[in-house]
């Protein structure tokens, strides 16, 4: 099969077996992304994140199923932690999504993180881009905002919804400060929950005091996904972000930004993984790390040397 | 590179008993797969099309009603049908000795009664897994 | 002999195997002491905590007599392929001495669809009878007097529906509802946790279950209107603390939904009933239904201020762990059965199914089906075991080791308090959680060899597949769908029209009782599909929570 000419046809396994090459990172992952690349730049990309237990998966759910009554085609790319210990994972957010499967203008894609560094942030973008080629209007992108990782994936978005829950203690303060900047629209979901309103109230204040670096105000909007309330209005505001990304340059600059970081994250993953595999076939990698370890030598000046010898 | 072996375990029909699904997605989990759980009352045809979007190696189902002899072969056409034919499907519950031939003609690669340890299942995967 | 006395006793006793055990390891998964004495309960009360059978906290039974009086119902759950060949199975029951029925429904019957939907293909008349209408139902208890039988149905999300027939074949019969005896399971919530048949959300399901609690306690007042169910909780995999733990939690969410629906808790408490396993751990059993009982009485008491002794007292049926029985060497089952009827009469059950030792395989046959009765029979009537009413009651051990599982039940059921109740737990998939914890651990206890199973991780042998499993064969399926195509073209179905419109506005009004409306329908021979149907329309369907 040649994946990228079926993929293009609208082929569904051929965009799952090229977003696995880009997840496995296979020689052809390169070569599928060269061709993929001229046909992506149309979809709408929406990151989502919050914690877990904040219902993500329910509202992408929902979410989908609006834009779908709109005719517009959806991809969904939902990532869940890699256990460290095992590498293997749980990826539990499909069976929230159940009632999407048979509709075909539905693509869903669990993918684990894999504890990549960094690599993360950069498949799930080619991913999105193959979705993009696919011809998917508007991508979700669904991840734990937990970690700077996942944090990275959702600023690749057009627009990045932050979803919280009432009654998450403690847990929240830490999570709101480091999110707040990133959210351009919130949701509070499990709206029906004992401390919604003092969680709004919480939410406007922080946003008072973050003093307003542009005009765009993020909305808050309750929500009770499991029962599809406030679907329209979050709907809404996520068209009105976009309206505004869009009439005020916004929306070229982070795409502009998004070319520079996609040609920044392919030339340091080159490189490096170019400067590691050259170390270990010539043995270089252990004898370096010998002398490191018997404090013969420090690891500034082991690769103050190597990068001499690459620039030469 | 970094492959991992994909798992979508399912539970096909009508039955709730997912104890022994959920044991083995977990033990799958920490064999270090990748794994899929679908829930309950899953269509034929809604796992075939996961499996697709998934681009899984493997297809675990679970049934103990008696309806395997019904679904499982669906699910392998299905699954056949969409041109995923490198994906290893297999099966598990409570399935008299008698049914199993049927089921491997009809492209079970290989079923797991009651009392199987999960690492039998995990090395079953481990070594046929294309 | 004084508590001094029996402690330095105690301490040389300790010395003196010190030496022995260094020689040997210890088995794991044993209680924590391998001795118990007077000091491990000599902080019970023997009058508030023990007491006598009869009389509260019904730690040693719930009745004065206990099977002095009369011996347990012996209740085999029985049910598959057509209603016809389930009622030839029922009266062959009922011929070998079974003293009550208990039927078992195939899976769409059990999540409310008719034979003929697509998503019933390959389940029809597997795993229980398939009933689709009227029509079915008064083919089921063809020549059995409901008059007289007690019948158990394993029923939960339509159990309203399936009560409707059952009253409707009795008003067919010339037997008055009032006269009717026997138990629905009827427990939505270890359907969510647990089980998995469940159909409509929570906040109908209840409203569903507490309009039969009501409409029972006025038009079917001997009718068990629930079975709260830890049966299927341990099936999934939980402890013995936790089977109780949670299903009494079930029960508090039951009577809190009850209370709040404008009953009165001793009006319908005596009429909740309750569902064990009967595991293999012989003495853990026994300390757990005694334990249970205890547990239940000081909820009522304290909590719900009960005044009726009847609302206090847990009644139990039991059945015998189907997961504990091994496709390896089936004949070891019988053993295992033997022992699981033994701690479950010792625990002073109410009735008890017992399992067949084919049923790791396939369906059981007429043969199995007979000796777990006979299993049961023997127990009764030869063991000696039902002679004396709660025979280990005072032993150190088991006196111990009910106060310990009342101890951890009490722990769970307070956390589910502060959750907000078991419907929250279960929403937030706590209990599944918990659950699937404890069944992992077995599991890997298991396969570790930490737990041993006969035949299965020890003393395994080359074996020959079985012979003679009942199958149940495709061609019911075709044949059930054939019968109801030909109910439906005899039918009025003008009738049958305008009671499901009734049915429809009844459930839109959330003051209205149910159970009048499915009753109207189902003798218009409106189909179970047709009914679940048009609540499915009104009320949605449950969306489950998985967390791994």
């Amino acid at each position: 099969m040649d994946i990228v000419e079926e993929l293009l046809k609208g082929n569904r396994l051929a965009l799952s077996r090229a977003i696995t090459a880009i997840e496995n990172e296979y020689d052809e992952a390169l070569d599928i992304m060269k061709k993929l690349y001229p046909h992506t730049g149309h979809a709408f990309v929406l990151g989502i994140t919050g914690p877990p237990g904040a219902g993500k998966s329910t509202l992408t759910d929902k979410l989908a199923r609006a834009y779908r009554a709109q005719g517009k085609t959806v991809g969904i790319i939902a990532i869940d932690p890699t256990s460290p210990f095992t590498g293997g994972a749980i990826l539990g957010d499909r069976i929230r999504m159940n009632g999407l499967t048979m509709d075909e203008g539905v693509f869903i894609r669990s993918m684990g993180t894999r504890g990549s560094l960094g690599g993360l942030s950069h498949k799930t973008a080619d991913a999105v881009k193959a979705m993009d080629a696919f011809g998917k209007d508007i991508i979700f992108v669904e991840t734990v905002g937990v970690g700077q990782s996942e944090v990275d994936i959702v600023k690749a978005a057009d627009t990045t919804m932050v979803v919280l829950i009432p009654g998450m203690g403690d847990d929240i303060q830490a999570i709101k400060a480091g999110i707040l900047e990133i959210g351009d629209v919130f949701t509070i979901n499990k709206a029906d929950h004992d401390g919604a309103d003092k969680l709004v109230r919480e939410m406007n204040m922080m946003l008072d005091l973050d003093g307003m670096m542009t005009d765009w105000r993020p909305p808050i909007q309750k929500v009770i996904a499991s029962q599809n309330e406030g679907i329209t209005e979050t709907i809404e505001n996520i068209e009105k972000h976009f309206k505004y990304i869009s009439e005020n340059g916004i929306l070229t600059k982070r795409r502009t930004e998004r070319s520079k970081n996609e040609m920044m994250d392919v030339l340091q993953s080159s490189i490096g993984s170019h400067i590691t595999k050259k170390l270990i076939d010539s043995g270089l990698m252990d004898k370096y790390v010998e002398q490191i370890k018997a404090r013969e030598t420090d690891p500034y000046t082991v690769v103050g040397g190597i990068m001499k010898d690459m620039l030469k | 590179m970094e492959k991992r072996i994909r798992v979508l375990v399912a539970k096909p029909g009508l039955d709730g008993h997912d104890r022994g699904a959920k044991v083995v997605a977990r033990a799958l989990r920490d064999a270090g797969f990748e794994v899929i759980y679908t829930g309950l009352r899953q269509t034929p045809e809604q796992i075939a099309e996961a499996a697709l979007q998934e681009d899984v190696n493997v297809v675990a189902m679970s049934i103990l009603s008696g309806a395997h002899p019904h679904l499982f072969p669906k699910v392998v056409n299905l699954v056949r049908e969409k041109g995923m034919n490198d994906v290893l499907i297999i099966g598990g519950g409570v399935i008299p000795e008698t049914d199993i031939p049927a089921l491997k003609e009809a492209g079970i690669a290989e079923v797991f009664t009651p009392g199987t340890p999960t690492s039998d299942i995990v090395e079953f995967i481990k070594a046929n897994v294309k | 002999m004084s508590n001094e006395k029996i402690q330095a006793g105690l301490d040389k006793y300790n010395a003196s195997v010190e030496k022995a055990t260094s020689r040997f390891p210890e088995r794991s998964h044993l209680p924590e002491q391998r001795l118990y004495t007077p000091l491990d309960i000599k902080d019970t009360d023997y009058a508030d905590e023990i007491g006598f059978p009869g009389m509260y906290p019904y730690t040693r039974g719930v009745q004065p007599t206990m099977y002095r009086g009369r011996f347990w119902t012996m209740r085999m759950y029985a049910g598959f392929s057509t209603a016809a060949e389930s009622n030839k199975r029922y009266r062959y029951l009922i011929e070998s001495g079974a003293t009550g029925l208990s039927c078992a429904f195939d899976l769409p019957t059990q999540i409310g669809y008719d034979s003929d939907d697509s998503i019933s293909e390959g389940e029809v008349g597997k795993v229980g009878v398939a009933i689709d209408s009227l029509a079915d139902m008064e083919v089921l208890f063809d020549q059995i007097d409901l008059g007289k039988v007690s019948t158990s149905m394993t029923i939960n999300a339509p159990a309203s529906v399936l009560l409707a027939m059952y009253i409707a074949v009795a008003e067919k019969q010339g037997v008055p509802a009032d006269q009717l005896k026997g138990t629905i399971q009827n427990d939505i919530l270890k359907e969510y946790a647990a089980r998995g048949t469940y159909i409509f959300p929570p906040r109908p399901s209840m409203r569903l279950i507490t309009n039969i609690f009501e409409y029972c306690s006025k038009n079917v007042p001997k009718w068990n209107t629930i079975s709260i169910s830890g049966y299927h909780i341990r099936e999934a995999g939980s402890t013995a603390s936790q089977e109780i733990a949670f299903t009494i939690a079930d029960g508090i969410a039951y009577c809190e939904a009850a209370i709040k629906a404008g009953l009165h808790i001793d009006d319908f408490a005596g009429r909740l009933s309750f569902f064990w396993n009967a595991h293999n751990n012989v003495l853990e059993e026994v300390a757990k239904f005694r334990a249970s009982r205890r547990v239940w009485a000081k909820v009522m008491k304290e909590r719900f201020h009960a005044e009726k002794p009847k609302s206090m007292m847990l009644r139990v049926h039991t059945q015998t762990a189907g997961s504990m029985l091994t496709a390896q060497q089936p004949n070891n089952n019988i053993v295992r059965v033997a022992l699981q009827t033994a701690a479950a009469v010792m625990g002073g059950t109410q009735s008890l199914h017992t399992n067949s030792r084919d049923e790791a395989l396939a369906l059981p046959t007429e043969e199995s089906v007979m000796i777990a009765l006979r299993t049961q029979q023997i127990v009764a009537y030869e063991s000696g075991l039902a002679d004396v009413i709660d025979p280990l009651a005072g032993s150190y051990y088991v006196e111990a080791l009910t106060n310990k599982i009342e101890k951890e039940a009490w722990e769970y059921i307070n956390k589910i308090d502060e959750i907000g109740g078991a419907v929250a737990a279960i929403e937030k998939g706590y209990i599944q959680k918990e659950i699937q914890d404890s069944a992992y651990k077995w599991q890997m206890d298991v396969e570790s060899g930490a737990k041993t199973i006969v035949g299965v991780n020890k003393f395994q042998i080359e074996e020959e597949p079985p012979k003679g499993l009942l199958k149940v064969d495709a061609s019911v399926g075709v044949a059930q769908c054939k019968r109801l195509a030909d109910m439906k073209a005899k039918r009025d179905n003008d009738a049958v029209k305008a009671a499901l419109a009734d049915l429809k506005t009844a459930c839109q009004d959330e003051n209205e009782n149910l159970m009048p409306h499915i009753l109207n329908a189902v003798r218009t021979y409106a189909t179970l599909g047709e009914i679940c149907g048009v609540m499915r329309e009104v009320f949605g369907e449950y969306e489950a929570h998985v967390n791994l």
